[in-house]
């Protein structure tokens, strides 16, 4: 039999003015399985606990009811006390008789009555509880970064700085993302390359990171603490431990390519490194267009190499390792806008170009060593006009979202075009200018200064007539129509979440939006947390922003990391779902709707007719379930229940009135 | 036919509600001293989503005359998926009991946050009156049915 005790907290007058704590307490002696009732003054204070304890002995309760303030308050207070009690903390209700009664209502003898019931409820679902133990899992204190951009870069630095080990892993042959692209960086103007290089040697040389350059991962299983994951090296036909990175191969190499890192404007060669910074500082062969690998012709590389290292035979190969936490930094991708925007020439006139181009453009170690010249004829550039928001807040085109950065770049280009070109004219075509930022409306404001001429409106067509590019639009300021002609057409175009982002972060359990950013546990209160316990992230992946905020949120989730790994053990909540395995049809149905991929499904041996079979049946996975319940709810055979909240103890809940 | 009157009904409304919002919301309610009928009866569960059809009927067969079904927002579930599929669930739950002619006031589903104590309580007030107009659960409690 159980043996129940009901405290009735009076909570000084918050509940005693309202509702007749002594006869709640006595109608409570009378319901079933209730062996001690008695009221308390604050069951929540030291001595109230003292009581409560003492009670516990003196009475040998083994499980109690608890009629006080909201659960939320101290439910936990409650079951620390219970830790130093022979009642197990989870044999434990808590009425709620202050918040959602007597704060609620005045009058005393409805209030009182409602009190009873309350407390009704709470015993019918106690005496269903069942004694739950808290387990730890160990926590390995190594750390896996996926993407190298300036936020993984960010991030692994702070997390190997605290004393863990991090693996970064990077799908391009080298660290820096977009940051390294850049040229300078608004609102100061500083040199991009010149604040992040020396950041990725200082990941390259780190003794506790471990960089994974042309990696990805393939595969992530297990939870937080014990994440086993499976990298992905893809071919470098390099052998990057004996490579020195002296570049003979590079310049030997007959094959010239288009550079990615140039967007298309200068060039490249088949053995490559993406950029002379690049860490590692070692060359990869670009198989698609490596004539030695596409029809076996050349093979320069290989006999200019004085060490040996080149190897026409690399193949892809996979490790696996574990981590106690994962940190998704995969970055943005800018839209090909070609597609989206006919109008502009989609991409068929070599003069309109995109901001990252620009970039390489002005860019002293860039194609044209910083010289701003257009793609078509080499001529310097009288007259610039900029266009914001394409592919940006325009649902009927691309994105309906702002990619944040674009107007602080678009100020920026102008003002390097200005800066220069002397006499430049610059025409800036926008919607809206939003500067939110430390010094950055006055760095709008220097840039009008400059010259810069502001033009509220979208281009509506852009076209080519005598050489030169002329752009239509509309000044919606003064309701008008506008025609310029320029030289140079620059397309400050939208950030997209990096291509694959969505299923990588899938492997991990972390879901994306409609637009496809990884969605974070809670934007305001979570925002470098995810839904899969254990799993953090940072930067663009996240959603459009600058380098500034990429950074805060680097160095947040690697704060989150580094108090993760600092456990040695973590504490599971035991209020997780359980599987009746004899019950269990294998339908799926719980799979499906969990949101943390915590149910699987196993085979295990079965009787069936005289015959062994396999049976497929659910499993959960403690360390990833979140204790929402969605599972038992979908549950067709009722064989999957949620431990603390039983469909048992539910229905005793609803019944309690009737009894 | 006679008219029956209503007015000195008392219904016994049941709501399962969410620990990160609507139970939130109502405790805030409390916080804020607002006053809404003594006729509701709350259960706390993790998620809307744990809410189990069973759990409806038998409430239903129980005699409670109403039942509200309360949660996060779309969108902002605790578990970012569970209140979808307590929708869904939901509007499923809700033809079926019409069909058995459980009139549809008597089963309603909220979506409350923490934050709206104010709603909670409208809520409150609104459902009780509507179930006071309605009368008894005869329908479905076993009670009445087996006499
Ligand atoms: C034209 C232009 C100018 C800009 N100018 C400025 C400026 O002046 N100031 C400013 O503050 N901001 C500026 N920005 C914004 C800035 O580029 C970003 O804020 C910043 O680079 C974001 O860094 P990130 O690390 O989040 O993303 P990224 O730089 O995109 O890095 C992501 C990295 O992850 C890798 N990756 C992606 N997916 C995977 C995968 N599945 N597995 C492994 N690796 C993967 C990528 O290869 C990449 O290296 C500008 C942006 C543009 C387009």
């Amino acid at each position: 039999m159980a043996r129940a005790g009901v405290f009735i907290c009076h909570c000084g007058s918050n509940i005693a003015s309202v509702i007749d704590v002594e006869q709640v307490a006595k109608s409570a002696e009378q319901m079933t399985g209730v062996v001690y009732a008695a009221t308390n003054k604050y069951a929540c204070s030291i001595s109230g606990q003292e009581m409560m304890k003492q009670a516990i002995i003196d009475h040998q309760l083994d499980r109690l009811v608890i009629a006080s303030c909201t659960p939320r308050m101290h439910e936990t207070t409650f079951r620390k006390m219970l830790g130093k009690t022979s009642v197990n903390p989870y044999m434990l209700e808590v009425a709620n008789i202050r918040e959602q009664c007597s704060w609620v209502h005045t009058d005393k003898e409805k209030a009182t009555a409602k009190a009873i019931d309350l407390v009704r409820m709470s015993l019918a679902k106690v005496l269903k509880n069942q004694p739950l133990f808290t387990s730890s899992i160990p926590v390995c204190k190594k750390c896996l970064v996926i993407g190298g951009g300036i936020a993984g870069i960010q991030a692994a630095l702070d997390i190997a700085d605290g004393g863990y080990e991090v693996t970064l892993v990077e799908r391009e042959p080298s660290l820096g993302g977009k940051m390294v692209m850049l040229d300078k960086t608004f609102p100061t103007l500083d040199c991009s390359a010149c604040i992040s290089t020396p950041k990725m040697a200082e990941v390259g040389a780190h003794p506790r990171i471990k960089l994974m350059s042309s990696c990805e991962v393939s595969a992530v299983s297990g939870y937080i603490g014990n994440f086993e994951v499976t990298i992905k090296q893809n071919p470098r036909y390099v052998d990057h431990d004996i490579c020195t990175g002296c570049g003979l191969c590079e310049e030997k190499c007959p094959t010239k390519l288009k550079s990615s890192f140039d967007q298309g404007l200068g060039q490249r060669k088949a053995i490559y490194k993406l950029f002379p910074q690049a860490v590692p500082a070692k060359p990869v062969i670009d198989a698609q267009h490596c004539t030695k690998l596409t029809k076996d012709k050349c093979g320069v590389c290989a006999k200019v190499c004085p060490l040996g290292c080149i190897n026409f035979a690399d193949q892809e190969s996979y490790t696996t390792d574990t981590f106690g936490a994962i940190i998704l930094a995969t970055g943005y991708q800018l839209i090909d806008w070609g597609s989206h925007y006919p109008e502009y020439g989609g991409g068929a006139y070599a003069d309109v170009i995109s901001g990252l181009q620009f970039e390489r453009l002005v860019n002293a170690s860039g194609p044209t060593e910083g010289k701003i010249k257009r793609p078509s004829d080499g001529a310097q550039p009288k007259s610039v006009a900029i266009i914001k928001c394409v592919g940006s807040r325009d649902v009927a085109k691309a994105h309906g979202y702002c990619s944040r950065a674009c107007c602080m770049y678009a100020a920026k280009h102008a003002h390097q075009t200005i800066e220069k070109i002397a006499g430049a004219q610059v025409y800036i075509f926008y919607i809206d200018v939003r500067t939110p930022g430390k010094a950055y409306e006055e760095f709008y404001d220097r840039t009008r200064e400059d010259g810069a001429v502001y033009i509220r409106g979208r281009v509506s067509k852009i076209y080519e007539e005598n050489g030169k590019l002329i752009c239509k639009g509309e000044d919606t300021l003064i309701g008008k129509q506008v025609t310029v002609e320029v030289d140079l057409v620059v397309l400050e175009t939208a950030m997209e979440p990096a291509a694959n982002s969505g299923q990588t972060a899938a492997l991990a359990g972390v879901s994306a939006d409609k637009d496809g950013w990884l969605t974070e546990a809670h934007p305001k209160l979570r925002p470098v947390e995810t839904q899969s316990a254990g799993v953090f992230l940072c930067g663009t992946a996240q959603g459009p922003k600058d380098i500034p905020d990429t950074v805060a949120q680097a160095s947040a989730a690697a704060a989150k990391v580094l108090g993760l790994l600092a456990k040695d053990e973590l504490e599971t909540s035991p209020m997780i779902s359980a599987v009746d395995t004899s019950k269990c049809s294998g339908c799926r149905f719980c799979e499906q709707v969990c949101p943390v991929k915590a149910i699987s499904m196993i085979d295990i041996p079965s009787i069936y007719n005289g015959q062994k079979v396999k049976r497929t049946v659910a499993q959960v996975n403690s360390g990833l379930c979140s204790g929402c319940g969605a599972c038992s709810a979908a549950c067709r055979t009722g064989c999957i229940d949620l431990l603390g909240f039983t469909n048992k103890q539910i229905l005793e809940e609803v019944d309690a009135l009737w009894q | 036919m006679a008219i029956t009157d209503n007015t000195n009904f008392e219904p016994k409304i049941l709501a399962f509600c969410c620990n990160w919002c609507t139970y939130t919301g109502a405790d805030l309610a409390g916080l804020n001293r607002m006053k809404y009928p003594d006729n509701i009866r709350i259960i706390r569960l993790p998620c809307s989503g744990r809410v189990n059809p069973q759990f409806i009927l038998r409430a239903f067969q129980k005699g409670y005359d109403g039942v509200l079904v309360c949660g996060c927002h779309p969108g902002d579930c605790h578990y970012t998926s569970g209140n979808y599929f307590t929708r869904r669930r939901f509007l499923l739950m809700k033809r079926l009991l019409e069909f058995a002619g459980i009139e549809r006031e008597r089963f309603q589903a909220r979506w409350i946050s923490g934050s709206e104590a104010g709603k909670f309580r409208d809520t409150i007030l609104k459902v009780t009156e509507e179930i006071r107009a309605l009368g008894p659960n005869h329908r479905m409690k076993e009670a009445d049915i087996y006499d």
